[in-house]
């Protein structure tokens, strides 16, 4: 087991690295520069801004650096954010989206797991057609519509009431997470419910769980020890690209609720061709889904027995 | 044989019991939930990100609340440009002279000041303070302007403090910091000797760049001024005692600014920073933030919610620039001409665009610009243009004979990405197809790729639009001088440069509106540019919430003088 964890951290590494390579390069191909603006300025000026942030090297030397710093955990300094590490944009960014992300996973986990056991257990009857209509719907639409519509009926239900329920933005208490957290949670929410519920069903027509029956066991031990436990493997595997997609997607819901997290400068330095932003948020997004799905494939271990065996 | 269950057919008492006990899970799920909430939001506020939720309007301890749509980059006043660090630093500095609520010059820490062809004289008030307490003295805004004008500082707006003597050779480096044209005689007295005569110094030292920088604490901050709230200090009448970055800013009355009477809100709390205007049109709804624009979409909702919409200039020109470079088809005048005559403006902004407070661009000034008395544009209208499709096909015959070509090759129409320049550039496009056969090949381009694309000069045609720097008709009436990087099209005429030169070197208001008129219709003659529309902004404010300033320059939105009026409905 250790031998195969360390070989996947190698692998890891690697491709973080491809990733960082990559990008670097992509990123000074694309024309345009992160010193330029709307005013233009004398060549003496762009000298020395280019000096100042080492652009005036060769691109390999500029890479070799970058290089040597990452490895030194060292982003360097934003470009737009003229005063602010890297790092400290991330140390202080990245919290806000993991809270969000997490809260968001678990809403879209729970509810997932049971709505899909709720919809397998009612098959082809009233909840059932219900669930999946609204399932279809979550997989559909996407985040920029649910995230408005959440909050303009969160405004709508606040005028209604009179006073402020919940409010519609900003961030600092747990009242402030519940609606983006559901809002970016919910199209995983329905795409777990379908799997949940597929996975459900062919679990219900399995040999072992006629024999629990056939054995006379207690039907809630019969639902849960044999049919959700087995149901949610497929669940469990989806769930690792899902916490790091859920992080670093969480740009639109982040802009519209207002909320400080990494996601909005993640896109706006692409945007804003901000090198050292772009740099460091990728590699650390990289590293961050690279070792998610590792990690589930190590859990995942724990839960199945069978794939530890192969 | 038939007594198989049929397939997922479960007993009715089973499918009830799994129901109640999935009902349990979900109860079990929801009460993990809340509590990992409350886990998650102490280690939250362990980071200290948090903003806290205000109403728009408080009228018991006399605060307001906002939203800007950026947060600013770094608020060192020596290297801000934009919009956001304009407006916070509007809020929390003040420079030797003040624009007031009716854009008239009025004393700010200098009470008296004097400007003459070759010199500009500041008294400084000895009440002026720093927010610890230390006085303003002449020597910090001397080192301020020293700190931007050094090479290494690489100030992006140090051009703006060319009018100093041997402030541009300063910041080329090619001499020595010492020789720049500033001198305190005293603490209170500020003397400026004048690369050139600038008729409008005064309007200049409102601006940004020409704020104070203490020495002292500038060094102490260690290249970090301006990051954090407390890493600067403040001459203005609010200072910023919390800033919780991409998140919250809250701007509190300084204690030791010197004219507190002009002064009422106790507390300024930016408590939104999200570049979505429907988000901040929801804040507003749902009476979280004082003041929000509005965009084209939401004006019906404004209406229907009876709110007072106000619209101003925001003082930007858009336009189309002409590629003049030898290699283009556009350097033809003909060309140029035919296209501006089958353009029209009107229909692109009243009927295309429909943008609410956009108005059609006449000229290279816009309308807002002063001239010798009142308005530059109403002493000097713009020279009117009569559309005429059959001179445009005459011209374009011409053009065609001079190029020596059967048909004009597609032109490169180069645009940015938003959705107005898009609806802009494809009405554009069917304009020029419809009403002259020419192609248009539309080149859309994000913010970084556009602008390199412009300084290469690599297209026929360009969506620009320029926003001014100071309060004078300069700041547009340059713009095409050859000598200037801006000039994006590399526009070169003697006559143009001649012009600019009258109303750089001038001090008299009528010699330069004279040569700022012959720009104008220099400009309209030889078609150096087609002006598209002046930019507008259409904006709600809290009905209780008084004397909110909107500027074209500087601190935009203002909330120094606003006042919190308890009746207001």
């Amino acid at each position: 087991m250790t031998r195969y964890i360390l070989k996947r951290l190698l692998q890891g590494i690697l491709t973080v690295w491809f990733i960082a390579t990559a990008t670097f390069f992509a990123m000074h191909a694309v024309p345009g520069d992160p010193l330029s603006g709307d005013k233009a300025m004398t060549e003496r000026i762009r000298a020395n801004l280019e000096a100042k942030y080492g652009l005036d090297k060769p691109l390999m030397t500029q890479y070799g650096i970058y290089l040597k710093n990452i490895a030194q955990g060292d982003f360097g300094i934003s470009f737009t954010q003229e005063n602010r590490k890297v790092n400290d944009i991330i140390r202080e960014h990245f919290p806000v989206s993991a809270t969000l992300g997490i809260l968001a996973i678990l809403f879209a986990g729970v509810g997932g797991i049971l709505w899909g056991a709720l919809t397998a257990l009612y098959r082809n009857r009233l909840p059932d057609t219900i669930i999946m209509f609204l399932v279809i719907l979550g997989i559909s639409v996407p985040s920029f519509v649910v995230a408005a519509l959440g909050q303009l009926s969160m405004v709508n239900l606040n005028t209604f009431a009179g006073f402020s329920i919940l409010p519609i933005g900003g961030w600092g208490t747990i009242w402030h997470m519940i609606v983006p957290s559901m809002v970016l949670g919910l199209s995983t929410m329905a795409y777990l419910t379908r799997l949940m519920r597929s996975s459900m069903l062919e679990i219900i027509n399995s040999d072992f769980v006629r024999t629990a029956k056939a054995k006379g066991l207690p039907a809630t031990r019969i639902f849960s020890q044999h049919q959700l436990r087995n149901a949610i493997l497929p669940v469990i595997t989806v769930l690792g690209p899902s916490i790091a997609a859920i992080t670093t997607g969480g740009f639109v819901v982040e802009i519209i609720f207002a909320i400080p997290g990494l996601g909005r400068y993640f896109v706006e330095a692409v945007q804003q061709l901000d090198y050292t932003v772009i740099m460091g948020t990728t590699v650390f997004y990289g590293a961050f889904l690279v070792f998610m799905v590792i990690l589930v494939d190590i859990l995942y271990g724990y839960v199945d027995p069978r794939v530890r065996v192969s | 044989m038939n007594n198989r269950h049929p397939r997922n057919e479960n007993e009715p008492s089973f499918t009830q019991s799994a129901a109640r006990q999935l009902l349990m899970l979900a109860a079990g799920a929801v009460v993990a939930l809340v509590a990992l909430m409350w886990l998650l939001q102490a280690l939250a506020s362990l980071v200290g990100s948090s903003t806290t939720a205000a109403n728009a309007v408080d009228v018991q301890n006399n605060s307001i609340t906002i939203a800007i749509s950026t947060e600013p980059p770094q608020l060192n006043s020596t290297l801000a440009t934009d919009a956001s660090s304009g407006m916070i630093l509007g809020h929390v500095m003040e420079g030797l002279l003040r624009m007031s609520m009716d854009d008239q010059l009025e004393p700010g820490i200098a009470e008296r000041w004097e400007v003459t062809e070759t010199q500009a004289k500041f008294w400084l008030r000895d009440n002026a303070k720093w927010s610890d307490g230390v006085a303003v003295t002449a020597h910090d805004f001397i080192f301020a302007w020293k700190t931007a004008l050094k090479p290494e500082t690489a100030s992006e707006y140090a051009f703006l403090l060319y009018p100093i003597k041997n402030a541009r050779a300063v910041n080329e480096g090619t001499i020595g910091l010492d020789q720049l044209g500033v001198y305190a005689p005293d603490d209170l007295t500020l003397i400026i000797d004048l690369e050139r005569p600038v008729a409008f110094f005064d309007k200049m030292v409102t601006f940004q760049t020409y704020f104070p920088l203490r020495e002292d604490f500038y060094l102490q901050t260690a290249g970090r001024y301006g990051a954090d709230a407390q890493e600067m200090l403040y001459t203005g009448p609010f200072v910023i005692t919390s800033w919780v970055h991409g998140a919250s800013l809250l701007l509190e009355r300084n204690p030791y600014y010197w004219d507190q009477a002009q002064i009422n809100l106790s507390t300024i709390n930016v408590g939104y920073i999200t570049a979505d205007a429907t988000a901040r049109l929801n804040f507003f709804k749902d009476q979280r933030i004082a003041e929000t624009v509005l965009l084209a979409e939401n004006l019906q909702e404004a209406l229907k919610q009876r709110w007072h919409i106000r619209r101003e200039q925001d003082g930007t020109l858009f336009f189309l620039e002409f590629n003049h470079r030898p290699s283009r088809s556009t350097r033809n005048y003909h060309l140029r001409r035919a296209i501006q005559l089958v353009v029209d403006m009107e229909e692109l902004v009243y009927k295309v665009t429909k943008l609410p407070g956009y108005v059609p661009g006449e000229s290279l000034f816009p309308a807002w610009l002063p001239g010798v008395e009142g308005k530059f544009r109403e002493e000097f209208p713009a020279p009117k243009l009569q559309l005429n499709h059959q001179q445009a096909l005459e011209h374009l015959a011409l053009a065609k004979q001079e190029l020596g070509l059967q048909d004009i090759p597609p032109l490169a129409l180069l645009a940015g990405d938003s959705a107005v320049a898009d609806i802009q550039s494809e009405w554009l496009q069917a304009v020029l197809k419809t009403k002259l056969g020419l192609e248009i090949k539309i080149d859309k381009q994000i913010f970084k790729q556009r602008l390199a694309k412009m300084t290469s000069g690599d297209f026929d045609m360009v969506l620009a639009g320029w926003g001014p720097d100071y309060d004078d008709p300069l700041t547009f009436g340059d713009l095409f001088a050859s000598w200037n990087l801006n000039n994006r099209g590399r526009y070169n005429n003697p006559d143009m440069d001649q012009l600019v030169s009258v109303a750089q070197n001038s001090v008299d208001a009528a010699t330069r509106m004279q040569a700022f008129s012959d720009i104008q219709q220099l400009a309209f003659d030889d078609i150096v540019l087609l002006p598209m529309y002046e930019r507008g902004v259409t904006y709600v404010i809290h009905p209780k919430l008084k004397n909110v300033k909107r500027r074209v320059i500087g601190a935009d939105v203002d909330f120094t003088r606003a006042y919190i009026d308890p009746e207001g409905v």
